[in-house]
């Protein structure tokens, strides 16, 4: 394999088994093996700066966000709003008051989904989304649309796993409110044409919220160069601790719409008889969020932006380029998704073995990828197969673990051959 | 090289390749549909019984992993011919063993060939993909038109 042996020779931009002694999990060794996470678009390991940063903040800082006047709490509401500036300039916002915390992506599609539709989307409005979404941006506009009588449009896929323009442009029209699409698909890594997506969506007078869950670690995202309406992100896809994440949104839009979850901290003023809600993003974070978590996603946002979002894409796509080449080289095996754009995401398909017997031999080499739908069921019924086996690589991850994967593969198929 | 663990032996790789009673049953008196909507397995287990409840023919039909695939052709081998009460005597004691209540090695037990599964105890989250065929036969037994997992 002389060509795969060439791309080992590319130098990463930066020194991976020094950013690997970061991640103390990385270190373990699982069925006496030295473990090749590859799950990444799962979910991501965190540095230790990242744990150090909570677990300091908890022993030390602790206190609760936007209510105290005493030390304790003012210094821990002045941390909290550092870190909506500081993912504000992660997306390149505006403003850090367009930065709303949520539980992750989940929640803030489901904010939109619910708040948005209530306000705008009414009976015989269109929503556009993709074949390729995960169910997180899927569900949420079929319960909206259900609810309002609108109706669920779906951009096609090629084979190739990228959306169909054409079709895409022939679906818009004055009844479209709402394109929901992912930037990056977790299914089968393809990457989006985001910034087309949405000028075509506003020539149409529709709004746009691009799912960031899968893109937010591994490209560099500017809002504002992209015009969408809304972004969303996950704090434990980038890093950072599960549990938290956010919802990027334009601040006029925001501000016409009406609270999600109702409670605490979301008012202005309450009497029996009426309430007055407060401003974005206030309005939107009713109750105690998780304040020690947003801590641990800042340090997440410093960590990958020292190391440098154009470093990382670059080495990712490395990464993708080599272990496209080593599956590519296995009889029997065939890569689902090989768009011309792609983040380092490898869903496959073998012949001869179900993904589950995949993930099960592959982890007794110390292996873990992911086997499954990947919450994308309408994607694998699209591609014709009930589920794939999914390696995701992350700027952790070696050529060298590549080959591991490969290897491990190979010996899976001998024996179900 | 070797697998350091009894779960993917020879057997089961066998009936994987070459499912027993493997065939959808137009005559079956009893048949359920069983999936696992976390995993995809997804098969459905056709009984003909007769009048002595005895468990004449016994076939399955569907698509799912290895485990799930030799279990069912395992399960209906086993099966045929016996009767219906002794049937779910053996479900009880096959289900024990994947979930580590009752250890065929040193226990009594009725379930011949099908102990090879024992090793599944070490793999929770593929308990599911050994007993799917099995509660598929339960269910068709209860007159159950679906039975999931998850």
């Amino acid at each position: 394999m002389p060509e795969s042996d060439t791309l080992t020779t590319v130098k990463p931009p930066f020194d991976v088994d020094k950013i690997r002694a970061d991640f103390p999990v990385l270190s373990q060794k699982v069925h006496g093996k030295p473990l090749v996470y590859l799950d990444n678009a799962a979910t991501t390991q965190k540095p230790r700066r990242v744990i150090e940063k909570v677990r300091q903040f908890d022993s030390e800082e602790y206190g609760t966000v936007r209510r105290g006047s005493y030390k304790l709490s003012e210094h821990a509401t002045q941390m909290f709003e550092d870190v909506r500036q500081k993912v504000a300039g992660l997306f390149n916002a505006a403003d850090k008051k367009e930065i709303i915390f949520t539980s992750g992506t989940t929640q803030a599609i489901n904010l939109v989904a619910y708040s948005f539709g209530k306000a705008f989307v009414k009976e015989g409005d269109e929503i556009i989304i993709s074949n390729i979404e995960h169910h997180a941006n899927t569900v949420p506009w079929q319960v909206l649309c259900e609810d309002k009588g609108a109706h669920l449009k779906v951009i096609p896929v090629n084979d190739r796993g990228e959306l169909i323009m054409e079709e895409y442009k022939k679906l818009l029209s004055s009844k479209t409110r709402m394109v929901s699409v992912n930037h990056v698909s977790n299914a089968l890594g393809t990457v989006n044409p985001i910034k087309e997506i949405t000028r075509l969506a506003h020539e149409a007078g529709a709004k746009v919220l691009i799912d960031g869950a899968q893109s937010t670690p591994h490209l560099k995202i500017d809002v504002q160069d992209i015009d969408c309406d809304f972004y969303t992100f996950s704090g434990h896809k980038m890093y950072g601790p599960s549990g938290v994440g956010g919802l990027y949104g334009k601040y006029d839009v925001l501000k016409e719409m009406p609270p999600y979850v109702t409670g605490g901290d979301m008012i202005r003023q309450v009497t029996i008889e009426k309430t007055l809600y407060a401003d974005p993003p206030a309005r939107f974070e009713a109750g105690t969020p998780a304040i020690s978590q947003v801590m641990g996603l800042g340090e997440a946002v410093d960590y990958i932006q020292e190391i440098g979002l154009d470093k990382i894409a670059e080495y990712e796509h490395a990464l993708l380029e080599y272990g496209t080449r080593v599956l590519s080289e296995i009889d029997g095996l065939n890569i689902i998704g090989t768009a011309a754009h792609k983040a380092s995401i490898l869903s496959f398909h073998i012949d001869v073995i179900h993904p589950h017997d995949v993930v099960t031999l592959l982890d007794q080499d110390g292996i873990a990828v992911r086997g499954g739908h990947h919450c994308a069921q309408p994607t694998m019924q699209r591609f014709g197969v009930s589920a794939t086996t999914r390696a995701s690589a992350s700027f952790y991850n070696k050529f060298e673990e590549l080959d591991a994967l490969a290897a491990s593969v190979r010996r899976a198929i001998k024996l179900f051959s | 090289m070797s697998y350091d663990n009894e779960l993917y032996q020879q057997v089961i790789l066998d009936h994987n390749k070459k499912p027993r009673n493997f065939r959808e049953m137009p005559e079956a008196t009893h048949s359920c549909h069983g999936f696992n909507p976390l995993c995809g397995d997804d098969y459905t287990v056709y009984l003909k019984i007769n009048a002595e409840d005895v468990i004449e023919e016994v076939s399955f039909m569907g698509s799912g992993c290895a485990i799930s695939k030799a279990s069912s052709s395992l399960m209906t081998g086993f099966l045929k011919g016996r009767k219906v009460d002794e049937s779910k005597e053996i479900f009880e004691e096959f289900h024990k063993m994947v979930l580590g209540e009752m250890d065929p090695e040193t226990q009594e037990h009725h379930l011949g060939k099908l102990a090879l599964f024992k090793g599944i105890r070490e793999f929770p989250s593929r308990i599911k993909c050994a007993s799917l065929p099995w509660h598929s036969m339960m269910g068709a037994l209860a007159k159950s038109e679906n039975v999931t997992t998850e």
